[in-house]
């Protein structure tokens, strides 16, 4: 397809002002750019075309199967994007919250951030939670500078953080970014934390423990009780990615798990829209411990009124407002709707269609272990491997089948992974086709089926070259 | 398989002295396991290094990875073919590919790394 | 309330499939005393009951009749083919393009955005975006410090306050020494905004050579619609440039999302953080594209990688990208005289109050009132109008100062009538 800026005609327009209706006003020759900005020209049926043709290239939850492990590609409710259209909403200025004087202005804004802070503490077991963190790498990095904090006030210098293998890479680039020492903790053999493993590395020096739970392999970590008793001794906090919180949500708590400190990641489990990457939003959630040292302002509610204060021992601000406040909306709108009930429901039917999954698969994929998974399996495609085709090859076969790919070589503990995430939001239907798709790339498989290794066909590209990218670098024109 | 005029590192470098100098550069081991390589960063010449320093970088799509001096000294040379090649990693990692020059090296440093057929073991028992 | 389609039946088959008895056996993982107990979480309501109860939310903010607040995030015109175009699901239901081959419209539309800001910035390369404006100051000042492996910041008193206060918060345990001016020396980096906070627009040429000179970068936060006229960052000689994209299509949305910008020169590009898409081909030779240069990522990277950042504000990109298509090359110019017109306009309607910007403005500017400017901008509420940003409260200002924006949609009536409010409104 085209590039925008090779339709483009010169004196072309879409968009036209009103004549201006005050004198032009003059700047400084020496203060103004020397030519205009060489944007497209061309006539709005062009524009929209071609933006209706890219999106025709996309697969998107909406059109297909998004199986992606650890990403939640649940639906998306399109109420949550006609209440995230109210313009008293969409259309309301974020410096409003500046000023004591506009506060009444939007004190329907400031409940909205006080309620869902408040029921996101209800569903993590925490006591205070902050919209704040613009995405889930940023709740990370929240976390890990008000544990920062929390230690610095206790007067002792704590340098490291302890991270399993298993970890997605922001915990690490988090914990680094706020000044820490990163110390890995192997996986047993069994997909669980070594908890000896973990023991023998705690010590003073400790800051904080950050764990994925379910972890990334699927797997509840049965000695999470243990690991939070043996890091509290040494006042080591522990940190709760909230990546998998769609495998437990409203069956237990990080809060009574022992966690300290956590974040959501709301664009995964509370279905708001992916959107290519982004924007997400990830809420932190304190235990008490932290509670005095989360970004400013703070809601506070008196009577029906709403106002701000910031924390004395505050770690300062994350964001210049409350966030990504608009993705917070959808998935305030997402918990009224599902309530106690609704939500208690997205985590056992997350996790009844991962087994069903696991069942359907077992027998031709090799789990990657044998535990019981929770919101998502993983197997591994080192058997196919060996017959010539990998997990990738796999990957894009499912593309031609009408599916988007599971996520492959995540976790990085597992050779030729192949990690499925269904969510609660599909039906048995959708299981069985996708497990046929896979059963029958499978056999395809074990014939050596020559093929597999140039899939897909019927995309409008086939396999890129990532190399050829990489050297010449051609990232505009 | 493995050049004997050389030696190697548990890290996958290999050093060669060239009386007065010491050039380092990674093993074709290394650079299969890295895939196609896209990108090299070269340290600053002049540069005083000790053992195991992180002194250089070697990028490909899926991987990063640093490159440690295999002994102390100092770095004489860069290899500045690999910036606009840095395919000569793949295509010629003992000849062409290497990264660095290192001179004021005490060679008897080099006596405690591994030699071609150690280094052939080392590789295949950490292979799976 | 749900979104789980199964039917009891279908729920039961799968059961048996799986070989359990009911859906609680596949939590036995979790300690039985650990299990939930209860929670103080409302019971589920129906779809048309969440909507009203959202409007009724929602009625409680006024966004004002008129708006002249700014302070950063404008009141710009949207046009409606941005909001059609993003709404369809095929963008905004899919995920980051980890599949190239299902997602040549992410990847292309990323690319094309990614020229777009390059177009419009002259800087060599651009990411696929960042959090937000204030976060890219943060960003731009760690990619300074690894290239120039310097540890002193110098913020400008262009700057943005609070993004100052951000830059302090993500910074705090990187042992940097962040002060305020706009001497380069030993420094990684000078951070300055154009036009500055308070809406002076200055030429940083002079700054970018000394910066250099000292070797330090030069790090630019600017306006991106005031592009459409004012000299830009690469013409500057700035090393990374970055923006709040919100005035590009993006709505106000009380704080977010918004669009973090950032864009640099070539030779800094594998310092930079984020994801970038690249132009390549398939082994047919059919143009394509892919995320590249991912190894300075996290997820290859982890500790070292160039920031933590996992995502990008892909969406709120595809609104800038189409934005700026749609107005082209001659309607942002356009857009931009006619703020900075309408602004000069209501400055010279100004008589009672005394204006504080000591160079020429592009379409906000500062006043000090003969009142507390919060008494005022109460006042003003009251007659529908959002009448600017009280200084004091951002900690930019005293009391009587007040920061005042114009935007394309403001029409010469609107702001005679503002003028005459205000000047009841802080001279009565």
């Amino acid at each position: 397809m085209q590039l925008i800026y090779e339709k483009s005609r010169e004196g072309c327009r879409a968009i036209t002002f009103d004549a201006l209706d005050v004198p032009e006003a003059p700047l400084p020759a020496g203060l103004l750019r020397a030519e205009a900005a060489r944007l497209p020209e061309l006539g709005e049926i062009e524009v929209v075309r071609h933006f209706t043709n890219l999106s025709r290239r996309n697969f998107g939850v909406d059109s297909h199967f998004y199986p992606l492990g650890s990403c939640t590609m649940k639906y998306n409710p399109k109420m949550a994007e006609a209440v995230a259209a109210e313009p008293g909403l969409a259309r309301l200025h974020p410096h409003l919250s500046s000023s004591p004087a506009y506060w009444p202005a939007c004190q329907g804004a400031l409940q909205l951030v006080y309620e869902t802070e408040r029921l996101l503490a209800e569903i993590g077991g925490m006591k205070q939670v902050s919209i704040q963190p613009i995405a889930g790498a940023h709740g990370e990095l929240a976390g890990t500078l008000l544990i920062a904090a929390y230690h610095r006030a206790k007067g002792r210098h704590r340098d490291t953080i302890l991270i399993p293998d298993s970890a997605h890479g922001t915990n690490p680039a988090s914990a680094a970014i706020a000044g820490f020492k990163v110390v890995q903790i192997p996986s047993a053999p069994d997909g669980t934390l070594d908890v000896g493993a973990f023991k023998a590395a705690l010590n003073d020096s400790v800051a904080a423990i950050m764990l994925t739970c379910p972890n990334t392999h699927g797997l509840f970590e049965p000695g999470i009780r243990e690991i939070a008793a043996a890091a509290h001794e040494h006042d080591t906090l522990l940190y709760y990615d909230g990546a998998n919180l769609n495998a437990i949500i409203g069956q237990c708590r990080p809060g009574d798990l022992g966690f300290d400190v956590m974040h959501f990641n709301l664009h995964k489990t509370f279905a708001t829209p992916h959107g290519m990457g982004g924007p997400g939003c990830g809420p932190v959630g304190v235990g008490p411990r932290l509670e005095p040292f989360l970004p400013g302002p703070r809601v506070v509610k008196d009577g029906d009124a709403y106002s701000l204060v910031t924390p004395e021992q505050s770690i300062g601000k994350m964001s210049c407002f409350f966030g990504n406040f608009m993705i917070a909306v959808r998935a305030y709108a997402y918990i009224r709707h599902l309530g106690d009930k609704g939500l208690k429901e997205v985590a056992q039917y997350a996790v009844l269609n991962a087994n069903y999954i696991h069942a359907r698969l077992k027998d031709a994929y090799t789990p990657a272990f044998g535990l019981r998974f929770m919101h998502e399996c993983v197997f591994t495609a080192a058997p196919q491997a060996k017959k010539g085709v990998k997990a990738l090859d796999i990957a894009k076969a499912l593309l031609d089948r009408g599916y988007h790919a599971p996520t492959i070589y995540f976790p990085l503990t597992v050779k030729e992974s192949i990690m499925i995430e269904p969510t609660e939001t599909e039906s048995k239907q959708t299981l069985d086709d996708f497990c046929d798709a896979m059963l029958e790339i499978a056999a395809l498989a074990d014939r050596n089926d020559n093929d597999l290794a140039h899939a897909p066909f019927t995309m409008p590209v086939g396999r890129l070259d990532e190399v050829k990218a990489a050297r010449e670098l051609n990232c505009a024109c | 398989m493995y050049p004997n005029d050389i030696k190697y590192t548990k890290d996958h470098e290999w050093i060669r002295d060239e009386g007065g100098v010491c050039v380092v550069g990674i093993t074709a081991h290394a650079a299969s396991q890295l895939g196609d390589v896209t990108y090299v960063e070269l340290p600053e010449i002049g540069q005083d290094v000790k053992k195991g320093a992180a002194v250089a970088s070697v990028e490909s799509v899926k991987a990063a990875s640093d490159i440690y001096s295999p002994v102390r000294g100092r770095i004489a040379e860069v290899n500045d073919d690999l910036l606009g090649k840095p395919e000569l990693v793949n295509q010629s990692p003992y000849d062409q590919g290497w990264f660095f020059k290192l001179d004021d090296v005490d060679t008897a440093d080099l006596r405690h790394l591994m030699d071609a057929a150690k280094y052939e073991a080392f590789v295949a028992e950490h292979a799976e | 309330m749900s979104w789980v389609p199964s039917t009891p039946a279908e729920r039961d088959a799968m059961l048996a499939a799986i070989g359990v008895g009911s859906i609680d056996e596949l939590f036995e993982s979790i300690p039985a005393d650990l299990r939930l107990k209860s929670w103080d979480v409302p019971e589920g309501r129906s779809e048309m009951s969440v909507r009203s109860l959202m409007a009724a939310i929602a009625n409680r903010n006024s966004i004002g009749r008129v708006c002249f607040l700014g302070g950063g995030y404008y009141d710009h015109f949207i046009p409606a083919a941005v909001d059609a175009l993003t709404s369809r699901s095929e963008f905004y239901t899919a995920y980051t393009p980890y599949q190239p081959e299902c997602a040549q419209g992410t990847l292309q539309s990323i690319y094309e955005y990614q020229s777009a800001i390059c177009r419009l910035t002259e800087m060599e390369f651009a990411n696929a975006s960042l959090y937000d404006g204030g976060t890219a100051v943060f960003e731009a000042t760690t990619m300074a410090v690894r290239v120039t492996k310097r540890t002193r910041v110098v913020c400008h008193p262009s700057l943005n306050p609070t993004h100052r206060i951000l830059l302090d918060t993500h910074a705090r345990n990187l042992e940097l020494d962040i002060v305020e001016g706009a001497d380069p020396t030993d420094a990684a980096c000078v951070i300055v905004q154009n036009p500055s906070f308070l809406g002076t627009v200055n030429d940083f040429t002079a700054l970018a050579e000394k910066c250099h000179a000292a070797g330090a970068l030069l790090v630019v936060s600017f306006y991106p619609l005031s592009l459409g006229l004012l000299k830009t960052p690469g013409e500057m000689g700035a090393d990374i440039a970055v923006a709040e994209g919100q005035s590009l299509g993006i709505p106000l949305g009380f704080g977010g999302p918004y669009l973090g910008v950032m864009a640099t020169r070539k030779e800094f590009v594998r310092k930079m953080p984020g994801r970038i898409a690249a132009q390549t081909e398939d082994h047919d030779g059919r143009r394509g594209f892919v995320l590249t240069l991912q190894a300075r990522e996290q997820h290859i990277r982890r500790e070292k990688a160039m920031s933590n950042i996992c995502s990008n504000e892909a969406l709120c990109a595809l609104r800038a990208l189409i934005y700026m298509s749609l107005l082209g090359k001659q309607g942002l110019r356009d857009a931009a005289v006619q703020c900075h017109s309408k602004a000069e306009y209501l400055k010279s309607k100004l008589t009672f109050a005394k204006i504080l910007n000591d160079g020429p403005t592009f379409n906000e500017f500062a006043v000090r009132l003969r009142k507390p400017a919060n008494e005022v901008v109460s006042r003003m509420l009251d007659k529908g109008f959002l009448a600017g940003l009280p200084l004091s409260s951002v900690g930019a200002g005293e009391a009587n100062d007040l920061l005042i924006a114009v935007t394309e949609k403001r029409t010469r009536e609107e702001i005679d009538e503002f003028v005459r409010a205000l000047e009841s409104a802080s001279c009565s």
